[in-house]
C-alpha cells in the first residue's frame, strides 16, 4: 500500500479511536472518582450504555426555537471530527494538514462551543441563557491565554502547525523540559481543565441549575440530539487530553504511515490520555467548584504563565 | 480610456448627475435614482479599483480646476485597493437603500432632497480620495467628504433630538481630525517645497528627523481619529446609530478605511518606513483600541452602538498589523513586514465586507420592528429567516471563527506576530516584551468578539420575541435582502478563496517603498506562507466541516432511532408557563464580562423599586437600568469642552456687536498683514 | 489534603457486594429490556416528608451504590428515562409534577416511591394532599415502605435498567 493510503488509513484510525475511546475516558474518569469515594462505580463502559439507550430515544425540541436549536449538535460534533482527523495524535502524516494549525484547531474548538452557546440561548430559557453566557465568558478569556503559550511552543520550531510541533518535540527532548515548555504546560493544562468543563470551573455532574456552565446549555435536550451532544463532549474532553499529551509528551507518535508505527501511536494514545484522564480524576475528588468570578482570576494566571513562557522561551534561549 | 480613467469618469458623471436630480427629480423616483447613482459610483471605483491593483497607473493633473493650486489626480496600486473596497461597499449600499423606506416627505428628512443628493456625492467623494495626487487635492476631496457625510448623518434630525448631538459632535471632531491632517502636510509640504505626492516622496529622505516624526504624528492623529481609534474614536458610537442605517454601513465599512489610507500613504509610501519608534507608538494604539472597542461592544446592548464599536475593534486590530510591519520594516525583515500587511490589507477588506451586512442588517430590523434595543428583539429568524441567515454570515465572520471570513486574516496576523521572535536576524528586546503582549490583546479581542456576536445574532434573532415589536416584524423588500446579499457574496469569497484577493496585493506592497515586491503568501487552496514556515486551507476547513456534519447525520440516520423530534413546551422547573421575558437578555447575557472588566467599563446602575400603597414590604415592581458609558469619553472630553467653552465666552466679549468695533478689527488686521509682508518680502 | 488520602487509604473499598438480582426481573421483560442496562433518573419530591430522600439519597451513596447498576441522577427530565415520585401529591406540586412527566421522552417509566406515593400513607385526606401519584400519571413500578429500605430502592429500578 503507498504512503498516501496508509496516511487515509492512519486518518480512520486516529477518529475511530478518539470517538469510540472517549465515552470509555469518561467512563474510566467516573470509575477512578467512584473508587476514591470508596463506591464500586458503574464501570468503563457505562457511557456507551447511556449512549445507546438515549439513540433510540424521541428527540425534543422547544417551542419556538430555529433550525440553529436543531443543528448545533452536528456542528459541534462535526468541528470535533474535522480536528481528530487533522491533528497529529497518532500519526503526523494527516493528508489534512491545511488544518492541523494549532491557531486553527483552537478555533475549531472555539466554533463548536460557539455552536452550542447559540443553541442555548435558542432555547428560550432562562437556564440556557445563562449557561451560554458563563460558557462565552469561560470561552473568551481562556483565548489569551491558549494563543499566547502557542505562540510559546512555536518560537523554537519557526511554525505553528501541530505535526511540526510534535516532530520537534520528539527530535529534540531536551526542548519538553526548558522552562518555556514547561510554563506553557502548566497554562495549558489550566486551560485543558477550563474548556473541558471540568473541576475546578465546572462540575459535570451537578444537578444544581445555577451551578451549570455546560451542563445549563443543554438542559433541553433529549434523544438522539443529546446522545450527540454527550458524545461530543466526550470526544471534546479526549481531544483536549490528546493535544496535550501529544504536545507536550510527544513520543509513540508515528512520523511515517507504517502499520507498526501506527500501532504504536494507537497504544501511546491511549495510554497517554487514560494517564492524564486518571490523574485528572483523582484531582478532582480533593477539589469543589470555584465560584463563577473567581475563574477568570485562575484563567488570569495561565494567561500569566503564558506570557512568562514567551518570555522565557526568548530570554532564555 | 484604460479601467482606471472609465471607471473614474463614471464616478464623476454620476456625482454631477446626483446634484442635477437631486434639484429637477420628483419624490417618488428620487430614491431609486440616487440609490441608482450610488450603485454607478460603487461600480465606477470598482472598476477603477481593479484596473489599478492590474498595474495600470495612471495620472492626470487638471490645472484650473481648484483655485491657488492645480487638481492631480494619481491613480496607484494602493489608491485602486480602497477605490476597490469602497466601490463595493457602495454598490452594495446602493442597491439596499433603493428600498430603505422614505415614509414622509419632511424638509432634511431621509427623503428629502439635499440627502438624496447627499449620498451618491459621499460615495463619490469617498472613491476620489485615494485617487487625489496633491495635498489640495486631497485635503478639498477629503472635505467634500466629511461635509456630505455630515449631511447624511443628520438626516434625521428632525424626528430625533439625538441626531443634532451626534452630528454636532461628528463635525467637531471630523474638523479636528482635518487640522490635525492639514497641518501635517502643510508641514511635510513646506519642507519639501512642492505639492505633489510623488515629489514629497522623493524629496521626505532629505527633512530633518524631527519634522518627518511631527509629520508622522499629526496625520497619524488625524487620519487616526477617522479610523476610529482610541482616544479619538468618541463620534464613532455617536455618529453611527443616529444615521440612517445605509450611511452606517458606508461610513463604518468604506469611510474609516480611509483613515487606514492616510496612514499607509504618509507613513509608508511618502515618509518611506521611518523608524521603529512610530510604528510601536501605532501598534500600541492598534492595541488599545481594539482592546477598548470589543469590551465597550461586549456590554453594549444598542445593536447599532454594538457595531460602531466593533469597527473600533476592527480598525484596531488593522492598525496592531500596520504597527507591526512597520516594525518590522524598520528592522530589516521587509518578509515579516509584507505578510504583516497583507494581513492587515486583507482584514479591511474583511471587515468591509461583513459589517456592511451587520449594519444593513441592523437597518432591516429597525425597518421592520423599529427597534435598536437588543435587550426587545428576539425571534426574528423565524419572522425575517433571509435576514437572519445573511447576518448570521456577517456575524460569523465579525467573529473570527471558521469557516467566516474574518478567521482568514486573523490567522495571518497571529503568523506574522508570532514568528517575530524566531525571525531571521535577532530580534530588539523591545520586539520580544511587545510582541507577546500583542498577541494576547489580539486574542482577548477575538475571544471577546466572539462574545459579542453570539450575543449580538443570538439574543437578536433566536428564541421567541421579548416584546410586541418583535413578534410583529415581517420580512424587507427584495431591494434590501439584494443588497445584504451582495455583501454576503463578498464574505464568502473572502473566506473560500481569500488568495483571490492576494494577489493583486503583492502590487500594493511593492508600492512601499519600506517593504517592497514580496510575495508573502502563494498557493491555491492552501495558503502557504512564504520564508516561515505555516500553511491553513480554509476551504479544507469548510468542506471538512459541510462532510463532518453529513457524515454524523448519515450515521445518525443508521443506529439511531426514527422517532421525528416533538415540538414541547419550554422546561421551566415545572412552575409557570416560562414567559419570552424570561428569556436572558443582552444585558444579562454580558453581565459575566462587564463584571470582569469593570474597573475599564464602570457600569452604572440604577434600581428603582416600586412597593404596593398598602404595605412597603411587598414589592410590586422593580426597574433594573444598567448603562456602559464610554470612560475614556468621560475623562478626557469634559475638560477640553470646558477649555473651549471658557475661550469661547472670551471671545463673546470681543464681538460686542459694535459695527466700530468690528471696522476697527478690520483695519487693524489689514495693517499687521501689510507691515508683515512688507518686513518678510 | 493528605487527611483526605490517609482516609481513603485506611477506608478503600466501602460497597456493600452486590445483591443479587431481582428474582422477579420480569418487569424489566416487561419492558423490552428497553433500556439496556442504563437509566436516568429524574426525583421529583410531590410533597413528601423527606424520609424517602434520604433512603434514596443513601441508595446512590458508597455503602448500596445504585449507580453499579447503570443508575444516575439528571437534573431535566429531558435528560431522563425514569421518574421517581416521593410523597402524596400535594396542591401546589400536582401540576409540576404532570408536567415534568409531560417533558420526559418516550419510552418513559414512573416510580412511585413510599407508601405516600402508593396511597398517600400517613398523609391521606389532608388538606394539602390531592391524591396518590397514581391519580396524575401513569404508574410502572410500586415500593412500599414508610420509608421503604435501600434495598427496596435498588431491586425496583434494577427491575427497570435490567442490570
Amino acid at each position: 500500500m503507498s504512503a498516501t493510503t496508509w496516511a487515509i488509513v492512519a486518518v480512520v484510525v486516529q477518529v475511530a479511536v478518539v470517538v469510540v475511546g472517549a465515552p470509555f475516558l469518561v467512563g474510566l474518569m467516573r470509575q477512578v472518582r467512584a473508587r476514591l469515594e470508596g463506591r464500586a462505580g458503574a464501570g468503563s463502559a457505562q457511557p456507551w450504555r447511556d449512549l445507546r439507550k438515549q439513540l433510540r430515544k424521541e428527540p425534543i425540541a422547544p417551542e419556538g426555537s430555529t433550525i440553529v436549536f436543531a443543528a448545533a449538535p452536528f456542528v459541534l460534533l462535526s468541528s470535533l471530527l474535522l480536528i481528530t482527523a487533522a491533528a497529529p495524535f497518532i500519526a503526523t502524516t494527516s493528508p489534512l494538514d491545511g488544518v492541523a494549525d494549532l491557531y486553527a484547531v483552537v478555533s475549531l474548538l472555539l466554533l463548536g462551543s460557539v455552536a452550542l452557546a447559540l443553541a442555548g440561548l435558542d432555547t428560550g430559557s432562562a437556564f440556557g441563557g445563562m449557561g451560554s453566557s458563563r460558557a462565552v465568558t469561560v470561552a473568551a478569556l481562556a483565548e489569551p491565554t491558549l494563543l499566547v503559550a502557542g505562540f510559546a511552543l512555536s518560537v523554537r520550531v519557526g511554525s505553528s502547525n501541530l505535526a511540526s510541533l510534535v516532530e520537534h518535540g520528539q527530535r529534540a527532548p531536551s526542548t519538553i523540559l526548558s522552562p518555556a515548555t514547561l510554563l506553557a504546560a502548566v497554562a495549558l493544562w489550566i486551560v485543558v481543565v477550563a474548556e473541558a468543563g471540568r473541576l475546578p470551573v465546572d462540575n459535570p455532574s451537578t444537578h444544581l441549575e445555577l451551578t451549570m456552565i455546560h451542563e445549563a446549555m443543554i438542559l433541553e435536550y433529549a434523544g438522539r440530539d443529546l446522545a450527540v451532544v454527550e458524545l461530543a463532549s466526550a470526544v471534546r474532553l479526549a481531544i483536549l487530553l490528546s493535544l496535550w499529551g501529544t504536545l507536550f509528551l510527544p513520543w509513540g507518535v508515528a512520523t511515517t504511515a507504517a502499520p507498526g508505527a501506527l500501532a504504536l501511536g494507537v497504544v501511546g494514545l491511549v495510554a497517554k490520555v487514560s494517564v492524564l484522564g486518571a490523574v485528572l480524576a483523582a484531582a478532582e475528588v480533593f477539589m469543589a467548584k470555584w465560584r463563577l468570578f473567581r475563574v477568570p482570576e485562575l484563567l488570569a494566571g495561565s494567561f500569566l504563565f503564558g506570557v512568562l513562557a514567551v518570555s522565557s522561551s526568548f530570554f532564555l534561549a | 480610456m484604460s479601467l482606471v480613467s472609465a471607471g473614474l469618469l463614471l464616478v464623476a458623471v454620476a456625482a454631477a448627475t446626483s446634484l442635477v436630480v437631486g434639484v429637477l427629480a420628483s419624490p417618488l423616483r428620487r430614491a431609486r435614482v440616487s440609490a441608482g447613482l450610488t450603485c454607478v459610483v460603487g461600480l465606477g471605483g470598482v472598476l477603477a479599483g481593479v484596473g489599478a491593483l492590474g498595474g495600470a497607473s495612471w495620472s492626470v493633473t487638471a490645472r484650473n480646476l481648484l483655485p491657488l493650486s492645480e487638481a492631480v489626480f494619481a491613480v496607484d496600486p494602493l489608491s485602486g485597493l480602497f477605490m476597490t473596497l469602497v466601490g463595493g461597499v457602495a454598490v452594495a449600499t446602493g442597491i439596499y437603500s433603493a428600498g430603505y423606506p422614505r415614509t414622509e416627505e419632511y424638509a432634511g428628512g431621509p427623503a428629502s432632497r439635499t440627502v438624496q443628493m447627499a449620498l451618491p456625492m459621499f460615495a463619490a467623494a469617498m472613491v476620489a480620495v485615494p485617487a487625489a495626487g496633491n495635498v489640495t487635492t486631497f485635503l478639498f476631496l477629503w472635505e467634500l467628504m466629511a461635509l456630505a457625510s455630515l449631511v447624511l448623518v443628520l438626516a434625521e434630525h428632525r424626528s430625533r433630538p439625538e441626531v443634532g448631538r451626534a452630528g454636532a459632535w461628528y463635525a467637531a471632531m471630523t474638523h479636528a481630525g482635518l487640522l490635525a491632517i492639514l497641518l501635517s502636510l502643510v508641514m511635510f509640504s513646506s519642507a519639501t517645497g512642492t505639492e505633489s505626492f510623488d515629489e514629497m516622496g522623493a524629496a521626505a529622505s532629505a527633512i530633518s528627523p524631527a519634522t518627518r516624526s511631527a509629520v508622522f504624528l499629526l496625520a497619524f492623529a488625524g487620519f487616526g481619529s477617522k479610523a476610529g481609534l482610541v482616544p479619538l474614536h468618541v463620534w464613532l458610537p455617536r455618529a453611527h446609530p443616529e444615521a440612517p442605517s445605509y450611511v452606517s454601513a458606508l461610513m463604518s465599512a468604506a469611510m474609516v478605511n480611509m483613515g487606514l489610507y492616510g496612514v499607509l500613504r504618509i507613513g509608508f509610501v511618502l515618509l518611506g518606513g521611518g523608524p521603529q519608534w512610530w510604528w510601536m507608538v501605532v501598534l500600541a494604539i492598534g492595541c488599545l483600541s481594539a482592546l477598548y472597542g470589543v469590551l465597550q461592544a461586549s456590554a453594549a446592548s444598542d445593536f447599532k452602538r454594538l457595531l460602531a464599536y466593533s469597527t473600533t475593534e476592527n480598525l484596531g486590530l488593522v492598525f496592531v498589523g500596520v504597527g507591526a510591519a512597520g516594525v518590522f520594516a524598520a528592522g530589516g525583515d521587509p518578509q515579516l513586514a509584507g505578510l504583516l500587511m497583507i494581513a492587515a490589507i486583507l482584514l479591511t477588506a474583511n471587515h468591509a465586507a461583513f459589517k456592511t451586512v451587520l449594519f444593513l442588517g441592523s437597518g432591516a430590523v429597525l425597518r421592520s420592528t423599529g427597534l435598536r434595543d437588543l435587550d426587545q428583539m428576539g425571534g426574528l429568524a423565524r419572522r425575517m429567516p433571509t435576514t437572519a441567515v445573511l447576518v448570521g454570515i456577517g456575524a460569523l465572520g465579525a467573529s473570527g471563527l471558521p469557516p467566516g471570513n474574518g478567521f482568514v486574516s486573523e490567522w495571518l496576523l497571529l503568523q506574522g506576530l508570532i514568528h517575530s521572535l524566531s525571525a531571521a536576524g535577532a530580534p530588539s528586546v523591545a520586539v520580544a516584551i511587545a510582541m507577546p503582549l500583542a498577541v494576547g490583546a489580539v486574542a482577548l479581542t477575538a475571544g471577546l468578539a466572539v462574545a459579542t456576536f453570539v450575543k449580538a445574532f443570538g439574543v437578536g434573532f433566536l428564541a421567541r420575541p421579548r416584546s410586541a415589536e418583535a413578534m410583529a416584524a415581517t420580512e424587507v423588500p427584495p431591494s434590501m435582502r439584494v443588497g445584504m446579499g451582495v455583501a454576503v457574496v463578498a464574505c464568502v469569497v473572502l473566506a473560500l478563496a481569500p488568495l483571490a484577493m492576494i494577489r493583486p496585493l503583492e502590487r500594493v506592497l511593492a508600492a512601499m517603498p519600506a517593504i517592497g515586491e514580496r510575495e508573502p503568501v502563494h498557493g491555491a487552496a492552501e495558503l502557504h506562507l512564504s520564508a516561515i514556515a505555516g500553511s491553513m486551507s480554509p476551504l479544507l476547513i469548510a468542506l471538512g466541516l459541510a462532510g463532518g456534519s453529513l457524515l454524523v447525520v448519515l450515521l445518525l440516520r443508521l443506529v439511531g432511532g426514527r422517532q421525528p423530534r416533538r415540538a414541547a413546551l419550554v422546561w421551566g422547573c415545572g412552575g409557570t408557563r416560562l414567559s419570552p421575558r424570561m428569556q436572558y437578555t443582552a444585558t444579562a447575557y454580558a453581565e459575566p464580562l462587564t463584571r470582569v472588566f469593570d474597573d475599564v467599563l464602570r457600569p452604572e446602575h440604577d434600581v428603582d423599586i416600586t412597593h404596593y400603597v398598602e404595605s412597603r414590604y411587598l414589592v410590586e415592581s422593580i426597574r433594573y437600568r444598567q448603562r456602559v458609558s464610554d470612560r475614556i469619553e468621560n475623562r478626557l472630553y469634559p475638560p477640553l469642552l470646558a477649555v473651549a467653552t471658557r475661550w469661547g465666552s472670551v471671545a463673546r466679549r470681543l464681538q460686542n456687536g459694535s459695527v466700530h468695533r468690528y471696522l476697527a478689527y478690520g483695519l487693524v488686521g489689514l495693517l499687521v498683514v501689510l507691515v508683515v509682508v512688507g518686513v518678510t518680502s | 489534603m493528605t487527611g483526605l488520602l490517609r482516609m481513603i487509604r485506611s477506608h478503600g473499598l466501602i460497597t456493600e457486594p452486590a445483591l443479587n438480582p431481582p428474582e422477579d426481573m420480569s418487569d424489566a421483560a416487561r419492558v423490552d429490556d428497553v433500556f439496556g442496562g442504563s437509566i436516568q433518573v429524574r426525583h421529583v419530591d410531590a410533597g413528601s416528608c423527606n424520609g424517602c430522600e434520604i433512603e434514596i439519597g443513601s441508595a446512590f451513596g458508597p455503602v448500596y451504590d445504585l449507580e453499579r447498576y447503570g443508575v444516575r441522577l439528571v437534573a431535566s427530565p429531558r435528560h431522563a428515562d425514569v421518574l421517581l415520585v416521593t410523597g402524596p401529591v400535594t396542591r401546589n406540586m400536582a401540576d409540576p409534577l404532570v408536567k415534568a412527566y409531560e417533558a420526559m421522552p418516550e419510552p418513559k417509566r414512573v416510580v412511585a416511591l413510599g407508601d405516600c406515593a402508593r396511597d398517600c400513607g400517613v398523609f391521606a385526606g389532608a388538606y394539602g394532599v390531592q391524591g396518590r401519584v397514581g391519580d396524575f400519571i401513569p404508574v410502572d413500578v410500586t415500593v412500599a415502605g414508610c420509608p421503604p429500605e435501600p434495598e427496596a430502592i435498588i431491586t425496583a429500578l434494577r427491575r427497570l435498567s435490567g442490570r
